[in-house]
């Protein structure tokens, strides 16, 4: 159970301390010195565990220097290690060489932060999320950084990964491209149809959410949360709140706990059904798309009449959530959701034998469980590609400890995993509101929060539904919000992306890109 | 196929009709709109969607216009890719820093005349993430804006509505 922080432990001995104020308690913070940190890459990678996320934080105002963090995550262990960094010095040994998911969070630390990543296997220190007409020096999660601040735009180019050769072309999409969707630039090195590499290039919709949670208060921060990205308002929020939940160290009414689990169900179920329409959309068959909507729509409806709005949004608060619906109210929803899942399997039906379909949905961008593992994708896209992930088992809170999700994890890799794997969610979302609507305790639905004492941290998790989201907070000398870390699951995800399409051709790129749908918000923050 | 064709019949058209509309608003919105968008867009309107920066939510909403509930196709109102055959740059926000030239140059590349709708409260106001190193906050600080459709996010029955206000030529709904 304790492997991880073992290994860590009889590796630096007593040069790795334990911290102090770091809570849920069963996720420890261990410090090690600096000139080992990237002992800890080829240490974790031994032990089969995962890189989560490495991020970077100014403890000025708590006397201390900079830091960076990285959580790693095996089976149910959750682990938190830290190097302090000096103001002088701003750099830390990278984990690159040995995790290829911290090749982006470097980028990312070293362009917000300001902290370089040094012996960094590809020398890649191109700025990620800030653009290159962003003045060099603009770290903007430093403390010393005004967020007010309008940056000069500078003259800058960005060195992209480029191929050469006959008949070899490229073809850039974006940021502004087809369709309803959020922008992002995508460029792809081409040979006829073929795609020879795809690079990504976001940060387009940069708001500055980690900068804005640190001018909220607490109470703020969770409508924050819920704008992280629009389509998992719920998880997003929920993660936020469980994280402050847990540094006041409160426990919320049972009956909010069932509530938050079936608004998270609802989110999933909703967002999956538009995925799979959209999938299929992209295969040119509108016909499933138009019926998916229809059912979305249906189950949108449900959410507002029930709950006051069609997303959900708003309604997970610190200390519980803001409505308390009828009992009426509740019966019904049970009720609906059986109708909606027979008109579901109706449809899914067809789907699942239409051959033409088929044709386009398998064997189209496989990622390979062994790409998928290294590279530490999370949620359907890792359980499309055989990785048991769940966090709703791995790190379960009331109510899934008592009521588990099935977690269904499918082997072909490709589209029509992914596409599979969420039908599969959705049934088993569908069950799941069952059982606990069938256990659905009385009483209140929220609580008032204690104050947040000073200098804690706090780690939480949650299943949304493109699958682990992870909230780390922080708090200053006066009990206020010093740092909000978030990682949402498309920050791994998007990695993921550039080697599924590897020799696919680019007519298939959108369905590829459907079938992931990472979020772009959640990603650049 | 059989299947298929069983199911189209067996859903029957689920669009909410205009006159006895399931949802009476929706029902009064759209009359009025297909109307204005018949006189005075020979029954064509063409939307650019732009997203500048929101969070993902007002596109759900605007997708949602789409579905064959709401059927936006009906009254005329069609998405292109292009801004360049577009009537109408529906553009949600914030306009993040890393998004104002590209929402420029969409609006450069829209052929005059052409009209411009700031959708979501973050695009009417800047919303919860206000102006900042990353926010330039409402679109109409980057350019010139028409009309407002508040909401976080607004439903498909006030941007179905807040279209035809705009259309229509009638007061700017205040933000």
């Amino acid at each position: 159970m304790n492997l991880l922080r073992d290994t860590i432990m009889n590796h630096f001995a007593t040069n790795a301390t334990l911290c102090g104020d770091c809570y849920p308690v069963a996720i420890p913070q261990i410090l090690v010195p600096r000139e080992q940190f990237d002992d800890i890459g080829w240490l974790m990678k031994d032990v089969g565990a995962r890189l989560v996320a490495e991020w970077g934080v100014d403890e000025t105002p708590l006397g201390r220097q900079y830091a960076v963090l990285a959580c790693f995550a095996r089976e149910t262990e959750y682990l938190l290690l830290r190097c302090n960094i000096p103001h002088n010095d701003p750099t830390f040994p990278s984990l690159s060489k040995k995790l290829a998911p911290a090749f982006r969070f470097e980028r990312q630390i070293m362009s917000l932060m300001g902290l370089t990543p040094t012996g960094h296997i590809h020398s890649d220190l191109r700025p990620w999320i800030k653009h290159e007409d962003w003045p060099v020096d603009a770290w903007p999660l430093r403390k010393s950084f005004a967020a007010g601040q309008r940056m000069p735009r500078v003259d800058g180019d960005y060195a992209w990964v480029r191929a050469e050769g006959e008949g070899v072309y490229e073809i850039p999409v974006g940021p502004v491209h087809a369709g309803i969707i959020e922008p992002g630039h995508f460029r792809f090195q081409a040979m006829g149809e073929d795609i020879l590499n795809l690079e990504e290039r976001l940060g387009y919709t940069h708001k500055g959410i980690e900068k804005r949670f640190e001018q909220l208060s607490w109470n703020d921060g969770a409508q924050l949360a819920g704008r992280t990205s629009g389509d998992s308002t719920v998880a997003h929020a929920l993660t936020y709140c469980r994280a402050l939940e847990t540094l006041t160290g409160q426990s919320i009414p049972s009956r909010a706990a069932w509530l938050r689990a079936i608004m998270l169900e609802l989110e999933r179920i909703a967002n999956h059904l538009g995925d799979v329409g959209a999938i299929a959309n992209d295969a040119a068959f509108t016909f499933f798309f138009y019926q998916f909507m229809r059912l979305k729509e249906l189950l949108l409806r449900i959410n507002k009449r029930l709950f006051g709005h069609r997303y959900l949004m708003d309604l997970i608060v610190p200390g519980g959530i803001a409505v308390n619906p009828a009992d009426e109210g509740t019966a019904s929803l049970g009720r609906e959701l059986t109708d909606l899942l027979k008109e579901f399997e109706r449809i899914v039906n067809m789907y699942d034998l239409n051959a033409s379909l088929d044709d386009r949905l398998r064997g189209t961008g496989i990622l390979t469980a062994k790409t998928a593992r290294e590279l530490g994708t999370v949620g359907y896209v890792a359980r499309a590609s055989e990785q048991a992930l769940d966090c709703r088992i791995q790190a379960p809170f009331s109510p899934y400890d008592r009521f588990p999700p099935h977690v269904v994890v499918l082997n072909s890799c490709d589209v029509h995993a992914r596409a599979w794997v969420r039908i599969e969610e959705i049934r088993d979302s569908i069950r799941l509101i069952h059982e606990l609507l069938a256990t659905l305790p009385d009483g209140e639905t929220v609580i008032m929060l204690t104050k947040v004492p000073p200098d804690c941290s706090s780690l939480a998790v949650v299943e949304g539904w493109r699958g682990e989201i992870v909230y780390w907070l922080q708090s200053g000398p006066q009990g206020e919000i010093n740092r909000c870390a978030i990682r949402d699951p498309s920050s791994v995800n998007w990695l993921a992306l550039e080697q599924a399409v590897h020799g696919n051709i680019v007519p298939d790129f959108p369905l590829c890109n459907k079938s992931f749908n990472q979020s772009y918000s959640g990603h650049d923050l | 196929m059989l299947r298929i064709l069983h199911q189209i019949f067996r859903t029957g058209v689920v669009t909410e009709p205009l006159p006895e509309a399931i949802d009476a608003e929706l029902g009064v919105v759209g009359c009025h709109l297909e109307k204005a968008i018949r006189k005075r867009f020979h029954r064509s309107l063409v939307i650019r969607e732009v997203d500048a920066g929101s969070c993902n939510g007002c596109e759900l909403e605007i997708i949602a216009m789409n579905n064959p509930i709401y059927n936006c196709e009906r009254y005329g109102i069609q998405f292109t890719a292009s801004p360049r055959f577009a009537d109408l740059l529906l553009v949600t926000g914030p306009v993040s820093v890393n998004m104002e030239i590209a929402l420029k140059r969409t609006y450069n590349a829209t052929p005059t005349p052409k009209l411009v709708i700031a959708v979501g409260d973050c695009g009417c106001t800047g919303g919860i993430f206000g102006e900042s190193y990353a926010s330039l906050g409402a679109v109409a600080n980057v350019i010139p804006v028409d009309a407002r459709i508040p909401g976080c996010p607004p439903t498909p029955v006030q941007l179905l509505h807040g279209i035809l206000q705009l259309i229509e030529g009638r007061d700017v709904i205040s933000g």
